[in-house]
């Protein structure tokens, strides 16, 4: 047994260590040798999620930065699932989509230790280091098809911006130092806590400059700019584990420093994100309505859903807090399923991702058409999916807090959301098949796979309790 | 513990649906097979409902049958089934519909009849739910899994114009629900600042004290989501084309049993949830109901499309069930559910033989037709008297409901029975006139001198109509008696608050919101 201060990092070694190993594997692979090197990383991060299941309610510490407390090991939990289901698709279209295996499951699996480690921090300076492991990971996979021009521009875009916003992070964690001496967050919020602070422009541009950070990451609007392009340009497995991975690790960070150090200043930040919220909703469902991509309608769609997010950060009360954590799990798990789908649509020469690709796929593959209405209708929010379910949990700590006019936006744009899930339904099931290319055939680990989504989506829409009982658990030993 | 039966009642058909999905359909070889299973199944749910009936004791008010198991202890979410007067008919009117459904779609549905069969028997499930659920969420649950199956059927199933007709069915339905969403969230917020815990317990939320001005608001959101659902002029538009292109079998539950799932969400929630708003609100919605029952009876004058007449005829004869619920009477409300069952009877058989002609003629235009008598005499008997029975014949089911909801509105305001009175002569008129320009008269179109009459299967879902309509016109107290208790105490509630809380409502600021 290690000594009992790495007890808390041990999920996250679990995935480094099975992705150094990966790298060795692939770095001693004899050319044209087939490797199975995904094996290797499901096997870590099966550890990773044991390891996560032993470490629940023990709230063990290490260095004093890493907390493993239940809250973190949720969210550590939500990762590994999404990883997980990440290297079944991956399995199932790797091969097919020639992309090269070694390094694709090696940044998978280093970005999920920078994800794991992003969501269990306790300290400013490491979450900015974990935020640089993930992101570095995933600004490479974005361009993973380097004879793509859509992929390269993809990827040099979001580098671009995202190196922006770890600048502006950087520098909120600067004035945070400066003013409270500390980077710890438990340091930071005794020293705010104590300190009458409030209105002083020093802290404001603190709050500030971390906001802007955590919003480009979990692609908030006004800083969403790169999510649509990043998210059309990457293989539909990345962006499926982008689109869900990073803005897990992303927002538990984000309600970890914000509901935690700066809950002393909540008067001042909460108006901001209550606009940010509003205006992320709208702005995502709105311009969703009008794409013809199917991977950028889901970006416009991930976008308003880290709308909702922000709903029950703003809400910042015990019903909010355990919300997000019901949320991430479940929008984790559907988001993938519908990434999954077009993933298994794809071939190497084309990418079958627009919307009128999708024409009459209820008469080609039946079972498809049906997991994907089941994943949309639930991104749409219908019972008895998850979706519904954690709509309105989300919904019910806004009234719960008495945001009222939030939970009212929150449920209108919800519904012009649904109509441009529909819109890949009708072409599903109401569209002739005229005009559509035939789509390759499907594997029988990426239908498992997909099946098994679809099975929680269901489990978690009629069956929420038991989940929900664990996100109340987690957030009762913190905040 | 006694036997689940209401649990029964709505698994049955979703579980149909599920086992459904394991006959292998290719190329439509167990078209068949699976045809017969759906019927059956449907059948073996009607019996159930009977049975519920029977074991039903009339005398009592209170939720019979009641089934209750904790589902999300933290919010107080119970799984919470019971039936009362006003929802049994209703459950069983939906078993009673939903083989007349199924039977209708045997001619015209050849592709996917899987699929349609299974889409139909879960909306049977999510229907029955509705009526059924006595906790909030649980029929929040119900009530919006209920679209997804319905636009399946009008968007697959349905005629030219169908995509355009589902996604707004469904947009329409959902922007209204939502806003009740959000009240019911409230209530349940309300219950725990009130008593330390959540809940969405119907009854337990019915004897919560609410500010007025809260009812004010969550009243609205409530009646929102019924109106769309009713519809109430003028957030009906969404039905006509809903109506013309949905698959017969869609329209026959569409008319039969879905509308009223905005009148009953009125009875059941909106009114007793917030008297005092529904005080307040009572003459605003007659008002509405009122220009519905006229506007469209005037519109199912002039329309050339059999299927958009009858159509806008549900506006109609829903303005009358609008209207009977907002008298707050014994005859108002005895009369409004009355209606319901009589025009989910009446409007459905229209559908259905409507169904038949244009799988005949694949034409729905009245224009087209023309001395139909004489060449399918037993189909326009059977029409004839569908016709007679939504206009209001007495003898037949629709007299009772209408005279009952003139009577409890006449009581209340003289005023409305006036204007609902033209609507009753304006039914008269686009009923009869259509009658007489389809099945009257010569025969004009050659395509119409070898149509054939009834078949068997056809006449297997006329007959129970017209059955259920002369018994329902001849024999109403059958009816009216299960209901008796459960719509007097809930009269009692709503006038306890129109004489002890009308002085409460802040009268002068509302107005101002109003406007």
């Amino acid at each position: 047994m290690l000594n009992s201060s790495f007890d808390a990092v041990v999920p996250m070694l679990c995935v480094v260590l099975s992705a150094l190993a990966s790298m060795t594997a692939e770095a001693f692979r004899k050319k044209g040798e087939r490797m199975p090197i995904g094996g290797l990383g499901i096997v870590g991060l099966v550890a990773a999620g044991v390891s996560t299941v032993i470490l629940w309610n023990r709230n063990t510490t290490s260095f004093g930065v890493i907390a493993a407390d239940n809250f973190g090991l949720f969210v550590t939990g939500i990762l590994v699932i999404v990883g997980l289901l990440t290297f079944l698709f991956s399995s199932a279209v790797i091969e097919r989509n020639q992309l090269p295996a070694g390094e694709y499951y090696t940044l998978l699996l280093f970005s999920i230790a920078g994800m794991i480690m992003m969501a269990t921090a306790t300290d400013l300076l490491v979450i900015f280091v974990a935020l640089e492991v993930l992101s570095l990971s995933v600004y490479v996979l974005t361009g993973l098809r380097r004879d793509d021009p859509r992929a390269t521009e993809a990827a040099f875009k979001y580098f671009l911006l995202g190196a922006f916003s770890s600048a502006f992070f950087l520098y909120g964690i600067a004035f945070t130092y400066g003013l409270t001496g500390s980077t710890r967050l438990d340091r930071i919020g005794a020293f705010l806590a104590a300190q009458a602070l409030t209105g002083s422009p020093m802290i404001l541009i603190a709050v500030g400059l971390l906001i802007v950070g955590f919003a480009f990451k979990i692609s908030a609007v006004p800083f969403h700019m790169w999510t649509p392009d990043a998210y059309e340009g990457a293989p539909a497995v990345v962006t499926g584990f982008m689109s869900t991975g990073v803005k897990a690790a992303a927002f538990a960070s984000f309600a970890r420093v914000f509901l935690s150090s700066f809950e002393p200043f909540s008067a001042d930040w909460v108006p901001v994100l209550w606009v940010v919220a509003v205006a992320t909703m709208v702005v995502g469902t709105v311009v969703g309505v009008a794409q013809t991509n199917l991977k950028r309608m889901l970006a416009y769609s991930s976008i308003a859903h880290g709308g909702y997010l922000l709903v029950g950060l703003v809400s910042a009360n015990q019903v909010g807090k355990a919300s997000i954590l019901f949320y991430l799990l479940a929008y984790a798990v559907t988001n993938l399923a519908a990434f999954g789908v077009i993933a298994m649509l794809g071939a190497r020469d084309r990418a079958n991702d627009e919307l009128s690709d999708y024409k009459g796929l209820w008469h080609s593959h039946p079972m498809l058409a049906a997991l994907m209405t089941v994943a949309l209708l639930s991104l749409g929010g219908l019972p008895p999916t998850a979706g519904f379910i954690a709509k309105w949990y989300i919904f019910s700590a806004a009234v719960s807090a008495g945001y009222y006019g939030l939970a009212v936006i929150g449920m209108l744009t919800s519904v012009i959301s649904v109509f441009f899930y529909l819109r890949v339904v009708v072409m599903m099931y109401m569209a002739d098949r005229e005009g559509a290319s035939a789509p390759p055939p499907v594997t029988g680990v990426g239908m498992a796979a997909l099946a098994v989504a679809i099975i929680v989506i269901f489990i978690l829409g009629i069956l929420p309790a038991p989940v929900m009982t664990l996100a109340a658990q987690s957030i009762a030993t913190i905040f | 513990m006694t036997f689940p039966l209401l649990t029964v009642s709505w698994l049955l058909p979703l579980a149909g649906a599920i086992a459904l999905l394991f006959f292998g359909n290719k190329d439509g070889r167990n078209n068949a097979l699976i045809r017969w299973v759906a019927l059956g199944l449907s059948l073996l749910t009607f019996a159930v409902t009977l049975v519920i009936w029977a074991g039903f004791d009339s005398s009592s008010a209170d939720f019979q049958m009641v089934e209750r198991h904790a589902w999300i202890p933290a919010f107080g979410i119970d799984y919470y089934l019971g039936i009362d007067g006003i929802s049994l008919l209703l459950v069983v009117l939906t078993g009673f519909l939903t083989p007349i459904a199924l039977l209708s779609s045997w001619g015209s549905v050849e592709t996917k009849v899987r699929e349609f069969s299974m889409f139909l028997l879960a909306l049977e499930a999510a229907m029955i739910g509705v009526f059924l659920s006595l906790d909030l969420f649980l029929f929040y649950v119900f009530w919006d899994a209920m679209l997804i199956p319905m636009y399946f059927l009008i968007g697959i199933w349905g005629y030219d114009n169908r995509i355009y007709a589902a996604v707004k069915f469904m947009l329409y339905t959902m922007a209204g629900s939502v806003l009740m969403l959000v009240a019911i969230l409230g209530l349940a917020y309300l219950h725990s600042a009130a008593t330390g815990s959540y809940s969405f317990d119907l009854l337990k939320l019915y004897a919560l004290d609410i500010a007025p001005r809260t009812q004010f608001w969550f009243f609205l959101a409530f009646a929102l989501a019924f109106a769309i659902k009713v519809p109430l002029f003028p957030f009906h538009t969404w039905l006509p084309d809903a109506h013309v292109q949905a698959p017969t079998a869609g329209s026959v539950i569409l008319a039969g049993v879905l509308l009223k799932m905005g009148t009953y969400g009125l009875v059941r929630f909106a009114f007793p949830l917030f008297p005092a708003a529904a005080v307040y609100f009572a003459p605003w919605l007659a008002l509405l109901a009122v220009i519905g029952i006229i506007y469209g009876a005037l519109v199912a004058m002039i329309q050339p499309d059999m299927k958009k007449l009858v159509a806008y005829s549900s506006v109609s004869h829903l303005g009358f069930v609008v209207l009977g619920i907002c008298a707050m009477n014994m005859q108002g409300v005895q009369g409004a559910v009355y209606q319901m069952l009589a025009h989910g009877v009446s409007t459905g058989g229209l559908f259905l033989i409507v169904g038949m002609l244009s799988d005949r003629r694949h034409t729905r235009l009245i224009s087209e037709f023309g001395g139909l008598r004489h060449v399918m005499p037993k189909l326009s008997a059977a029409f004839l008297i569908m016709t007679l029975a939504s206009i209001g014949l007495p003898g037949l089911n629709g007299f009772v409901g209408e005279f009952l909801i003139m009577l409890g509105a006449f009581r209340w305001d003289p005023r409305f029975v006036v204007a609902a009175g033209l609507g009753v002569i304006l039914s008269a008129v686009y009923m009869l006139w259509m009658l007489q320009r389809v099945f009257y008269g010569r025969i004009r179109h050659e395509d119409n001198q070898a149509l054939p009459d009834l078949q068997p299967r056809e006449w297997a879902g006329v007959l129970p109509l017209c059955a259920a309509a002369l018994v329902m016109g001849i024999f109403p107290t059958f009816f009216l008696k299960p209901m008796e208790a459960s719509v007097e105490r809930l009269v009692q509630r709503l006038q306890t608050a129109q004489t002890f809380r009308v002085e409460n409502v802040p009268a002068p600021r509302i107005p101002q919101a109003e406007r």
